[in-house]
């Protein structure tokens, strides 16, 4: 129920250009252990900007 | 034995057709196009998506994807396949598939609901797939790059051009419906301006009392909209706010256009983003809800199978079944947008190669459901109401009464008391000449919602809740793609002046905003102004160009399949793009040879010319001035499916010289990212 419930917050999430926290910081601490990883917030903003900004390319019609 | 279940769908979907197929004279239920339709769309899956995958494209699952050869937590993040398929799903789900097949509607319900499922399987769903295949292939490069790659700089550059024109009809035509849905309707008008406001709310939110809490936003936004329907009833009726939200199309075209310039250069958290998380859900969850709606109320279809406009004649759009039903329904078939999608954010998203299928072929299946559910929309309404609402003001005169005795004329009886009470039922001032299929889709959205819940009191309220859902969604995609491009121009005009491209300063910004701005201005207004309604216009340079663009994703793909030295599969994108060649350059040339003024824009824009020679005015022009001003327009819609000729053969050109160099290699030629050459991040 529980495993449900995350998927359905992370599809909604996504759908609206928001990845998975969690995994970022994950690869974040296996890839690269010596950076701090960008905190919730600003990871929040990057990707806001990254969908949002207009390089993403439109939405469809 | 594995095949068994698989057989009996085959026989109780062939069932289905034939009950849809031959049943004249009678109504049927809609029930059964969405049982043929699910049938179809399980089998295809099953079976040609299967073939494709393994034989055609050979998925190699074991092959890392960019996803994880370059994985950042940012763009690069192996998701799981559920949770991508609603990513992709919602990124292709736009008001397309909503919109064409309610216009397709006039010929019955039959050639659409065919086009739909033949025109997704062998061709919409195709393109998609192998798009994504080949993106996910070369590092989840773009449409643009890939051709560039595959086939040559001056195809990309063209590819690219092509895609901004493209784009700006498609903003044109999105904004006319927005238009069309909204003029003389203050209670529309209301709730759709209500949500800049409450977007902004939305974003202060976000932005400084609780960050990136999304959900709890949007439960909060959508309590918003709820109220702003709600409100927007007594809104509409006081005296006072009543007349200052009620504009003319006229209005309605400077305030989208001015709101438009606004709204790409805010900053994005401000109103973009809050209202994308508004219309996403929306979206998403009205198309849920009239899925179950169809399925609960089960209703019959009023609409013949086939009226007689499918010899040409009809009142909404012009032309005869061949090409342009082909055209009519470009997205829910086959959408050349989704090539941008599919070689957008998802192809960088996709964990493993065998996740492929079920996004590219599955997600676009599901979209032509959704276009399915439109068309049993259209065709649930009487066939008088239907053709009352879609046929322009010209044809139907200025009241109910003129509307009903010219539609009843057509062969669909009707009295003029039953438009004045469906308008009076939906909170409208009147339903006559309503274009652009938006208001249709409504009205059939309230019919199944009341029945389902709330009963016809309850109309009202669900009209203006599928016109709000409609118009936020446009408008998102108003403004995402004017953003879009801005950068698409951006980057042409920086191919001859480099001081142009992003990221140097403000000013190139601004202007190529403006300019975009400009562009998809100067169509909204002409449809506007159109005494056609526009949408007639409009919508068939706006299919021209979304196919042209699906042939050209399935030219990349050819030539792709080519280049891997797959020659004897090649048929699988060959026979959709032969087809929507022949559907689009037919077309096209119809648009500027045909002697018919009602298809040709040249012969249209002659036979006022020579009018305005004699010194007549030919109805509608009521000038001078608005004779020429309809050559002009003529002109220019010429010019633009001459261009869109021009970029669709000479890339016909340009894949049929690569294919042919491919052949003569004996090994792949194919230039494909191989994972391991590409340094870990």
């Amino acid at each position: 129920m529980t495993t449900l419930l995350t998927r359905l917050r992370d599809t909604a999430r996504l759908m609206v250009g928001q990845p998975s926290y969690d995994a970022y910081c994950a690869h974040m601490a296996e890839q690269h252990p010596d950076q701090p990883p960008m905190t919730r917030m600003a990871f929040f903003r990057e990707r806001e900007q990254a969908r949002y900004g207009g390089k993403g390319g439109g939405r469809c019609c | 034995m594995k095949h068994i279940p698989w057989i009996v769908m085959a026989l109780i979907g062939a069932a289905s057709l034939a009950v849809i197929g031959f049943s004249r004279g009678e109504q049927i239920s809609a029930l059964w196009i969405v049982i043929a339709a699910i049938c179809v769309f399980l089998l295809a899956y099953r079976y040609y998506a299967l073939f494709i995958s393994s034989k055609v494209l050979r998925l190699d699952p074991a092959r890392a994807t960019p996803a994880v050869y370059r994985t950042d937590g940012l763009d690069y993040v192996p998701t799981d396949r559920r949770v991508l398929f609603g990513h992709h799903f919602a990124a292709i789900a736009g008001a397309g598939p909503l919109v064409g097949p309610v216009l397709a509607a006039q010929m019955g319900y039959l050639p659409g609901t065919l086009w739909i499922l033949a025109g997704v399987v062998l061709a919409g769903a195709v393109q998609d797939f192998i798009v994504l295949f080949i993106s996910m292939r070369r590092d989840g490069r773009s449409l643009g790059e890939l051709i560039r790659m595959e086939m040559g700089t001056i195809p990309g550059t063209i590819a690219l051009f092509g895609t901004f024109m493209i784009m700006t009809i498609i903003l044109a035509v999105l904004s006319l419906i927005v238009v069309r849905a909204l003029a003389q309707s203050p209670w529309g008008t209301f709730t759709v301006a209500a949500t800049v406001p409450l977007a902004m709310a939305m974003g202060a939110y976000t932005r400084w009392l609780r960050p990136g809490r999304i959900g709890e936003v949007s439960i909060l936004g959508f309590i918003g909209l709820i109220l702003a329907i709600v409100y927007g009833q007594a809104i509409a009726a006081s005296p006072f706010w009543g007349p200052l939200f009620t504009f003319t199309p006229i209005q309605l075209c400077w305030i989208l256009i001015g709101y438009g310039a606004v709204a790409a250069i805010l900053p994005v958290w401000l109103l973009l983003a809050p209202r994308d998380y508004l219309s996403t859900f929306l979206k998403i969850g009205a198309i849920l809800a009239l899925a179950i709606g169809i399925l609960i109320m089960a209703p019959p279809l009023r609409m013949p199978a086939l009226t007689q406009f499918i010899g040409g004649g009809g009142p909404v759009w012009s032309g005869a079944l061949f090409p342009f039903l082909f055209i009519t329904i470009a997205c829910g078939s086959v959408s050349g947008f989704h090539a941008l999608i599919s070689s957008g954010t998802t192809p960088k998203l996709i964990a493993s190669e065998a996740d492929a299928p079920v996004i590219g072929y599955g997600a676009m299946l599901m979209e032509a459901f959704v276009a399915i559910m439109a068309l049993v929309g259209a065709s649930i309404l009487d066939p008088g109401i239907y053709f009352a609402m879609n046929s322009p003001a010209a044809v139907l005169g200025a009241d109910a009464a003129s509307a009903a005795a010219a539609v009843t004329a057509m062969g669909f009886p009707i009295g003029a008391e039953t438009l004045i009470q469906t308008a009076r039922d939906v909170g409208e001032h009147t339903i006559v000449a309503r274009t652009g299929g938006a208001p249709t889709l409504a009205v059939a959205m309230a019919e199944i919602f009341a029945h389902v819940f709330g009963g016809p009191a309850m109309k009202a309220f669900w009209y203006h809740f599928a016109i709000l859902f409609e118009a936020l969604f446009i408008l998102t995609a108003v403004d995402a793609g004017t953003r879009a491009g801005r950068f698409m121009l951006q980057d042409l005009i920086g191919l001859a002046v480099p001081s142009f491209r992003a990221g140097t300063s403000m000013t190139p910004g601004i202007v190529a905003t403006m300019l975009c701005v400009a562009s998809w201005g100067f169509f909204l207004y002409q449809g506007v102004t159109d005494p056609l309604g526009g949408v007639n216009t409009l919508w068939p340079v706006f299919g021209i160009s979304n196919q042209m663009l699906a042939a050209v994703a399935l030219m990349l793909g050819t030539v792709v399949l080519f280049r891997m030295k797959q020659d004897r599969y090649a048929w699988v994108t060959l026979i959709p793009t032969a087809w929507l060649l022949l559907c689009t350059v037919t077309a096209g040339s119809l648009k500027l040879f045909s002697a018919d003024p009602k298809v040709s824009f040249v012969a249209h824009a002659q036979r006022f010319s020579d009018a305005a020679a004699r010194g007549e005015l030919l109805a509608p022009a009521k000038s001078m001035e608005e004779m020429q001003r309809i050559i002009f327009n003529d002109w220019v819609d010429a010019g633009l499916c001459a261009l869109f000729l021009a970029v669709v053969l000479s890339l016909a050109f340009f894949t049929l010289r690569t294919c042919l160099a491919a052949r003569r290699s004996a090994v792949p030629t194919t230039l494909e990212v191989l994972p391991d050459t590409v340094p870990a991040e």
